[in-house]
Formats: structure tokens, sequence, C-alpha cells
């Protein structure tokens, strides 16, 4: 069975046709690139899985599911995690507390019920380790790096055992040596059988994590293949309109 | 292969001779815990905040003034500047959560005086003390509530809201007491005044009350999910709303919490002049926030602390009454007040532009 089923997905602005009729599947544990240019309908595609409005018609099935998402929220619940390309960070807040932010750990101590500062620095810790990344749980956001950055918006996902993980654009804007990092994390993410949405524009980021890549061109899917049965060539060749389907 | 660097590192890395350029991982390396060294804690944390300076130049003034007049540093003098900056500073308290969402508040100088006069009528026609703090902290909500609800929901800018608000407020105050002042608190008088106006081990009722609330805010902005959600708000909306937090509800209950500051400021106020007029509070709302603003709170939002309210309000009142002491004319107080609400501002500043 499929973790996500997107079918005949339409989504229109006013007189504008963002989308025409995508369908997408993604299995458990599968890498998927998501390529196209400015303006195909990527974002828009997203918005829809991360449930920041619902499409216009068309059905999203997880795991065999229907199901509607009026708010962001409700896709977290479905096991969606969101990496957000400009990050959504709190700047005035802690590594930490932009990790927990909306599911904070709390201790009780009498009737009272506390943030539990201990307990969310050593996680926020644990995560940032794993990620290999030097980002210390007490820094203020405000004085990271774009890299450090893209470690906490990272690290927010893995906090719940999300079914898949929403990528846009996690590699534009940070240093050749956090590309890296960032494309291992997608490697163990697979591994622990997490399904990745990669939403790039650098093709050499898709061929290396991805299990397959769907091209979108000015709102319908021109193509979905696996990686090893295309070349860079090709998806540029799809993306720009050169070729016409594939 | 030779040791030059090529054009592209040079470029890079300016002034760099060719020996940097040879061990180009390690430079990755010593950059990344170069930037990363930023831990701010204990100490030093507390040195940069606002309210820390602020309270170092009230230590300051209060040596001055030690020195320049015999009557400042007596039991009395201390007694009054504490009580009369405790109901500022517990009102300061509550402003400090909505300027820290990025809000205004400028009604609650007006709230002030009806929530005032709803107490006084309640306790006039003989309800009693009881019923009577209920009103005025009723009243106090409601109006915190509409605050909230068009700020939230309607996404009108605060400003403009408790603009309006003020105006209805102080209207709302006239018509209900009819334009007269009160003066008769029924049964409960002397309890209601003693609350107001009397002290326990010579520190005024008020003011345990004003510490009492600064100790609880400042639980409530380190260790409450309340507290980390709207000064996360305050930080991104936008982030706060995709972490789930519901900001509208959020927001709501910010505008509630300071109108209720306003409302047992009011209720404290009364009780201490033992009159109530609809007048009570008027412009109270320009003292209040310069003391929010003096003690460290953002109009950007983001940034609170409990602390700064008190401080702040302290701050206030120690100019009034040195100018007071001092021979200075009272007319001359203002002047002083908003200089130094610029001042403190102004270092605000002046110290981020050097932080960035």
């Amino acid at each position: 069975m499929s973790l996500l089923e997107l079918s005949n997905i339409t989504k229109s602005f006013g007189a504008i046709h963002a989308l025409q009729g995508v369908d997408l599947t993604i299995a458990p544990g599968e890498v998927v690139g998501l390529m196209g240019d400015n303006g195909a309908g990527k974002s828009t595609l997203m918005k829809i899985i991360a449930g920041n409005f619902p499409p216009t018609s068309g059905k999203i099935r997880i795991e065999g599911q229907d199901v509607a998402f009026s708010k962001p929220i409700d896709a977290r619940e479905a096991g969606i995690e969101i990496v957000y390309q400009d990050l959504a960070l709190c700047d005035n807040l802690t590594a930490a507390a932009n990790v927990f932010l909306g599911r904070e750990l709390r201790r009780k101590v009498g009737p009272f019920s506390m943030l539990d500062y201990p307990a969310m620095y050593q996680r926020a810790g644990e995560l940032f380790a794993e990620l290999k990344s030097e980002t210390r749980p007490r820094d203020l956001v405000r004085q990271m790096s774009g890299g450090q950055r893209q470690a906490v918006a990272i690290a927010r996902t893995r906090l719940s055992d999300p079914k898949l993980v929403l990528m846009d654009e996690p590699t534009a804007a940070i240093s050749v040596r956090q590309v890296k990092e960032v494309l291992a994390l997608i490697h163990r993410l697979k591994e622990t059988g997490h399904a990745v949405i990669l939403v790039s524009h650098r093709m050499p980021d898709v061929f290396d994590v991805c299990d397959r890549v769907a091209v979108l061109r000015r709102g319908t899917k021109v193509a979905d293949k696996r990686i090893r049965d295309t070349t860079p060539e090709e998806v540029t060749g799809l993306i720009i309109g050169a070729i016409e389907a594939a | 292969m030779t040791d030059e660097p090529t054009d592209q590192e040079l470029r890079r890395h300016p002034g760099r001779g060719p020996s940097d350029i040879l061990d180009k991982e390690d430079h990755a390396a010593i950059d990344d815990s170069i930037t990363s060294r930023q831990e701010v804690t204990g100490l030093g944390a507390v040195l940069r905040t606002q309210p820390f300076w602020v309270f170092v130049s009230l230590i300051a003034l209060a040596a001055v003034m030690t020195v320049v007049s015999d009557a400042f540093m007596t039991e009395r003098n201390i007694f009054n500047i504490t009580r009369n900056m405790a109901f500022f500073g517990i009102m300061a308290l509550g402003m400090s959560a909505v300027i820290c969402t990025a809000g205004i508040d400028l009604s609650v100088g007006s709230l002030v005086g009806l929530s005032g006069i709803i107490t006084g009528l309640i306790m006039q026609a003989g309800y009693g003390i009881g019923l009577g703090f209920l009103g005025c902290m009723t009243a106090a909500a409601l109006v915190g509530l509409v605050n909230g609800v068009l700020v939230a929901y309607l996404r009108m800018p605060p400003f403009v809201v408790t603009l309006g608000m003020l105006s209805i407020v102080v209207s709302l105050a006239r018509v209900v007491s009819n334009n007269q002042m009160i003066w008769d608190f029924g049964p409960d008088q002397d309890l209601f005044e003693w609350i107001g106006g009397g002290s326990i081990l010579s520190v005024p009722n008020v003011v345990w009350i004003l510490g009492v609330l600064t100790a609880v805010f400042w639980w409530v902005w380190r260790y409450s999910t309340w507290g980390r959600w709207v000064i996360a708000i305050g930080g991104n909306a936008h982030a706060a709303r995709l972490a789930g937090i519901p900001v509208e509800r959020m927001l709501v209950s910010v505008y509630v919490v300071c109108s209720l500051t306003a409302g047992l400021s009011a209720f404290l106020f009364v009780g201490y002049t033992g009159s109530v007029t609809n007048a009570m509070g008027f412009t109270w709302e320009l003292t209040v926030i310069a003391a929010t603003v003096i003690g460290g709170a953002n109009l950007m939002g983001g940034v609170v602390f409990a602390l700064g309210a008190p401080i702040g309000a302290a701050l206030i009142e120690l100019i009034r009454n040195s100018l007071i002491l001092a021979g200075i004319p009272a007319l001359w107080q203002q002047f002083f007040v908003g200089l130094f609400l610029i001042l403190a501002v102004l270092l605000e500043q002046i110290r981020n532009r050097r932080g960035r």
C-alpha cells in the first residue's frame, strides 16, 4: 500500500490554474524528488500536502485512508512533517525552544506543569548530534548561520516519528559542507523507513539521494521516473520543456 | 597540484596567505566553532538586559538623591515611592505581555476609570467587597476580550482598536457614573480602604501585591507554555502558527490579562484614595507604556522581562520624587520621563547595532 496517494489534484486561484490533474504516489521509505521551474506548481503541491490549503478538487489518501487537511497541524497529526523554505523559526528563542515549539516537554511540580528545560536541552542536543550539527541547544536562533538554522528546522521534524518529511529547498543558501550533511540526513531518514519528498532546484542533490523524480511543468506532471532510468540531461529537458513528456 | 591558492580561494579569503588555505577542512571547523560560540548564560545574560541597566541607573539616582536631600532616604518617602509606583507596576506587567506580541493597549488608563467606577457603584449599593471585586474584574476582562477579538480575529491594528476603546471606555465611565464622585463604599469600606492603602510589616499592601505578581509573571515567562507561546508569537507569529500554536486564542488571552491588571490596579487605587471619579486613570496608559518600554520591552515584540515592569515603574516614580525633593517645579516631571524613555530606547538600539 502506498503511503501517500494524490489523485487528480487540481488547484485554481481565480483564473490561474496552478495545478491541473496531478497524480503522485509515495511508497513508505521512498525518497522522491519534486522538480520544476519557478511557477510550475511545486510550492502549491507542497502546500496542499502540508495542509496549508485544500485542493480545488482531487483526493489525498494516506495509507489508503481519505484525508482532508484544513490546517498544517492536521497534516502533522497524520504523520507529515515539513521543513519550510523560510525555515519558520522564532529568532528570539533558543534552538531547543524552536525544536520543541508547540509541543514543549513539561514536568509536574505539585499542581503546576512547567517547561522541562533539562529534558528539552538534552533531547535537542541528541537530535543535533544525530544530524552531526554543531548547533547548540541553548544558542539563540538569531545568532545562527544558515546551516545551523537548517539543522534546527530539520531537528523539529525528528521529534515525532513522521511517516513522510516534506523538504522545501533544504539545500538552498547553505555551505557545501552543510549540503553534504543535509543529504546524509535524508539518507538516514530513508534507512529508518521515512519517506521524503525533496523539492529542489539542485540536480546533483536529487540524483544523489532520490529514488524517483517527478517533474512538474505549468501545473501538470510531465514525468515520474526512477532515478536509475533517467539522466540529469533528460530531467533538465523536461523542466524547461525541451522534452515534452517522459 | 601546487600549494598556490586558486583565484577563487583568494577571493573568498582576501588577505590570507597560501598557508592559511592549506588546511581547508580545519578552517571550516574553526569558522563553525567561532560562529557557534555565542552561548549566553548566567551573569553574562543578566548584564546584557535592559532592566539590569535601568536598575543600575535607578540605584545611581537614589544614591545621588540620598546625598542631595535629607528627606529622600526616610522611611516615609521610600514608603510613598514604592506605593505610588506599584499601581503602574502592576499594569506594566500586563502591558509587557501585550507589547511582547508586538501589540499595544492604549485603553488601560481609561479602563482604570471604568472598572473603578463599577467597583464603587457596586459597593456603594451595599453588595460588599467580593462582588465589587468581581464586577471590577469582569468589566476589565470584557474590555480586554473585545480588544483581543478585534485584534486577533479581525486582524485590526492594536493601536487603532485600543485607541477607539479608550474613547468608548471613557464615555462609558461617564455614563455609568452619571458624572458623580463616589466615596461611600458600603459595609466593607474599611477593609476596602485597608487593602489599597494599608500596609503589612511597614510595606504597603500594593507593593506586596506587585511583588507577588512580578514573581508569578517571572515564572510564567520562564516556565509556562503560555509564556513561551506568547514570546514565540512576538518573535514570529507565522512560525508559531505553523507550529500549531493557537495564535488567535493566545492573543485574546494576552489582551484580557493586560486589562485584568488594569482592573486590579483600579480596585487597589480606589481603595487607596478612598474615592473614585470617572476621570481616574486618565492618561495613565502613557505612564504604563513608558514604564514597560523603559523596563526593556521592545515594541517590535518578542522581548519580555517580568522584572522590567516594576523597575520601569520605579524609575518613573523616582524621577518624579527626585524633582520634587530637589525643588524643581513638578511641571518638569513629564519632560524627564519622556527624556528617559527616549534614552532607554536609544541605548537599546545602540547595543543591538553593536550586537549585529
